[in-house]
């Protein structure tokens, strides 16, 4: 990346809302366009999102996913590796939890098979940006490809496994039994209720809490660990690993056993949290848009918690504009939602140069060369 | 090709081919350019020197369009210029051959010279008019160039030619070369150099930016030197002497050869034997090298680049693994199966100053704090346990930064913001304050501005008064034979042989350079 020009609160605070405020102008223009009021629009997607009972905790609850799996793309791309397997580590992070739950379940403690069952999504997690880092590293497929390939074959797998070994006997759905009674992260609404508040019935769970911890846990490994240190140094450069003997083949299977274990935590919040046994297509697109989340939150735990938090409310605001207009359907609420990535994404850019004027003034732009 | 100049000129009667008048060029609160006035004299060859920083480059961006002057005015040939970006310049005859080749490397040399100057739609009907151009341009200038080979696979000293064709070939009249002699060997210079004799007598103008006093003096004709932005001095050369043009560049008298006293050397810290390095291409880079290296001795290494130093440094501070023979310090032996790693080699007091301190020395994206722990991140006064403390970093960098006079003190500050000799004084602060038995140090002054050369040379020579061991490699033989107890001579990755520096000349280096043994070449001295 390369260092801004821009003073720091312009780059990590306007530009992000400028792009936001465009995405949200074209999409506002193409609702007056099918004929609805873009402003009602936009107010009853907010209130679908934070005023409604419940409706925050709806929001919390998506933003969990994306922050696990932003976090994911967020430390890989601090190796400049981009990890495009999220989806697929958080399935195989699904089935760690179920085979844990299912195997574990009322023959040890409720807390300690719940405790398993976590490190179970992220070791199976792991394991899954193991084997695409190893073969980076080691034998130099590309990570793109090769995570790519391994959304397949995890998605593969899970479909064999729940439509055949796994799968709940007497019925015809691909899911496995529930988890035996206890052995799920418990309901922030019913936390709340015994704490005397009443914030309305949602799945948000404790998983947002572990989301939280985890922010904290890759802020402290990538700028204050000697591992983090490493991981950066390789990510700019090679050949200065190299030369400090930081061996970045190891580097780079450690960064994607990290970041493989992040988004299959994601599969805590869906699995453990709510669904209670382990169902097909769970991860449902939010390993792919972690890497919008990671790049919007310029791979920054605190910046991907807001951009999580965007993306949560417009998952949950998206549905409430479906429920509410005839007009806008599902489809619109993903076309609002591509916008978004379109412009904070693949267009983060495109203000720089008017800001660059804006707030240098003079032709820094180009700036001298090595004199 | 003398008619075709009076024609370019417009009949003009300006006996100067670039007049600069009181130009002005700020960059935030940096004056880099503060009012500069030039006058290069037509069909002379023009040196302009200053230190790193001293705003040689952004004048000549300048002239060449890249940047628009804030004040003052350019004519060339007599005519006024206004630049809006590199082709207008390029339309008035200026031509610039960078420092870092502009070359698609995998196009052929042909492919290269005619890029952005094709023709019209059909390729083909262009690069056999330009095949014809070219070949008329060779034999004019002595600009020997096969125009079918592929870029990278040609020698430095060939891509620079295409540099400069590329340039004719577009019509420059006014050639800007800046610092051309950068990555050359010293025969590729010398025949840089008589290229450029050959267009100086065909009529062409030529501004030749450096900062190695001993080519200004060899080549040039008239010499400007630039301080902080501002033209300090210009006089003929032959009026003028390095120690003149040093003083004027620093604005303070410079020792140019550091002074040295010699010392019995101790005893012997590390051992190579029969050592072989294979590289990628299955191509031995380094072949039998035996030597000693004592404590309390620089041996320099000289050889024309490529031919060994680099993976000889490579291969002893553990980064590449050797392929034969092995290596002994104090009682540790390496070879092909006991491998070394760069970390062991840091343990037992080996430190590395690398050639390439931009993608290897130092990280540039960090900042300076965070790169001067690189490979000695694991020091525990930087933290404890796992976590490391960026405030104790800062500190610790701060005071390096005091104690070898880096500016800008700046912790914070990114790698890539220091300028070349700032940068390496980071990179050998870092090596050496972790006092090392022996120290590895590739071209130590590559880049860098006389005055920091000074501060290295006492520094190196200091480490080597207290008793440790360095290893000098360096293209720059003046370099090796002011600092150096011996000198060993490498050629295609073969020891030619160890010259004590007493006994040794120019000469005599020379040859062995070019893979003469020492015993013939020091017959020939006789």
């Amino acid at each position: 990346m390369q260092a801004s020009r821009l003073p720091r609160y312009v780059d990590i605070v306007l530009i992000p809302i400028l792009n936001l405020l465009t995405a949200l102008f074209v999409a506002g223009i193409i609702i007056a366009i099918i004929g609805e009021n873009p402003f009602t629009a936009l107010s009853v997607m907010l209130k679908g999102a934070f005023v409604y009972k419940g409706g925050l905790g709806y929001t919390l609850f998506y933003t969990t996913n994306f922050i696990f799996t932003g976090l994911a793309v967020a430390v890989a791309f601090h190796a400049m590796l981009f990890n495009i397997g999220g989806e697929g580590q958080a399935a195989m992070g699904g089935l760690g939890i179920g085979l844990v739950a299912l195997s574990l379940g009322g023959l040890l403690p409720i807390l300690v098979v719940i405790f398993l069952a976590v490190l179970g999504s992220a070791l199976f997690g792991a394991i899954w940006g193991i084997i695409p880092g190893y073969l980076q590293a080691k034998r130099g497929s590309h990570i793109v490809i090769t995570t790519i390939m391994f959304n397949f074959i995890a998605s593969a797998i899970m479909v064999w496994l729940l439509a055949g070994m796994l799968m709940a006997p007497n019925q015809m759905s691909p899911e496995t039994v529930s988890f035996s009674d206890g052995v799920m992260l418990w309901q922030m609404h019913e936390i709340f209720n015994k704490m005397g508040f009443d914030i309305g019935r949602s799945p948000l769970n404790l998983s947002f809490v572990i989301a939280l911890i985890c922010c904290l846990f890759v802020w402290l490994l990538i700028w204050r660990t000697r591992l983090g240190y490493r991981i950066r140094a390789t990510g700019f450069s090679l050949k200065a690993s190299t030369y400090a003997g930081y061996r970045p083949e190891i580097i780079i299977i450690v960064t994607m056993a990290i970041s493989g274990g992040l988004a299959g935590m994601m599969a805590v919040n869906e699995i453990l949290g709510v669904q209670h046994r382990v169902i097909l297509n769970f991860t449902s697109g939010y390993g792919f848009t972690g890497i919008a989340v990671a790049l919007m939150g310029r791979n920054h735990p605190v910046g991907i918690i807001f951009a999580s938090l965007l993306f949560g409310a417009l998952f949950q605001g998206g549905a409430e504009l479906d429920f509410e207009f005839q007009t806008i359907t599902r489809d619109m609420v993903l076309m609002i939602q591509g916008l978004i990535i379109l412009f904070s994404g693949a267009l983060a850019y495109m203000f720089n140069p008017v800001l660059e004027k804006l707030f240098l003034r003079d032709d820094h732009l180009i700036g001298p060369k090595n004199d | 090709m003398n008619a075709d100049i009076s024609k370019q000129n417009g009949g003009s009667k300006s006996p100067f081919a670039v007049e600069i008048k009181n130009i002005n060029k700020s960059f935030g609160s940096v004056h880099a350019n503060h009012e500069i006035s030039l006058n290069v004299s037509l069909g002379t060859i023009h040196g302009i020197i200053g230190e790193n920083g001293a705003g040689k480059s952004t004048l000549m961006s300048i002239l060449y369009g890249f940047y628009k002057p804030d004040s003052g005015e350019i004519k060339v040939h007599g005519k006024a210029a206004y630049f809006k970006q590199p082709l207008d310049a390029l339309k008035l005859g200026i031509g610039m051959v960078h420092q870092h080749f502009m070359l698609v490397p995998n196009f052929t040399a042909l492919e290269n010279i005619v890029l952005g100057a094709e023709g019209k739609t059909g390729l083909n009907k262009g690069l056999q008019n330009a095949r014809k151009k070219l070949e008329e341009l060779k034999q004019a200038y002595g600009l020997e160039v096969e125009l079918d080979s592929v870029t990278e696979d040609l020698p430095v000293g060939i891509q620079q030619r295409i540099e400069i064709l590329k340039a004719l070939y577009r019509g420059a009249r006014v050639l800007i070369l800046d610092e051309p002699t950068g990555v050359l060997t010293p025969q590729e210079t010398d025949q840089l150099f008589e290229i450029l004799l050959a267009l100086k007598s065909e009529g062409v103008t030529i501004l030749l930016i450096t900062h190695k006093l001993h080519e200004v003096m060899a080549i040039t004709d008239e010499v400007s030197v630039m301080r902080q932005g501002k033209m300090v001095g210009n006089t003929l050369t032959k009026h003028t002497t390095p120690e003149m043009l040093a003083e004027q560049m620093v604005g303070r008298s410079v020792l140019v050869n550091t002074k040295y006293e010699l010392q019995s050397i101790g005893k012997v810290v590390l051992s190579v034997n029969k050592l072989g390095v294979v590289d990628k291409r299955g191509f031995d880079s380094l072949k039998n090298a035996t030597f000693d290296l004592h404590a309390g001795e620089i041996l320099g290494v000289a050889g024309i680049a490529g031919n060994g130093q680099s993976e000889l440094l490579s291969v002893l501070s553990g980064i590449t693994l050797p392929n034969a023979g092995s290596f002994k310090i104090e009682e540790y032996l390496f070879d092909a199966k006991k491998n070394p790693s760069p970390r062991l080699m840091r343990e037992l007091g080996v430190s590395h100053v690398p050639e390439d301190r931009q993608a290897e020395g130092l990280v540039l994206q960090f900042q300076a704090f965070e790169s001067v722990i690189l490979g000695y991140e694991n020091n525990q006064k930087l933290g404890s346990g796992f976590l490391t403390k960026p405030d104790n970093i800062q500190e610790y960098c701060s005071q390096l930064q005091e104690s070898f006079d880096v500016r800008p003190q700046n912790p914070r500050l990114y790698s890539s913001q220091f300028s070349g000799g700032n940068q390496q004084k980071l990179v050998l602060s870092r090596e050496i304050s972790s006092v090392p038995k022996i120290l590895l140090v590739g071209q130590p002054t590559r880049g860098v501005d006389i005055g920091a050369i000074e501060f290295i040379h006492e520094t190196l020579i200091n480490m080597r008064n207290s008793g440790c061991a360095i290893l000098l490699v360096s293209v720059e033989l003046e370099e090796i034979l002011t600092l150096s107890d011996r000198i060993l001579v490498i050629n295609s990755g073969e020891i030619m042989g160890i010259v004590p520096r007493i006994t040794a000349t120019k000469s005599m280096l020379g040859k062995m350079m070019a893979g003469i043994p020492f015993e013939d070449a020091k017959e020939d001295k006789k």
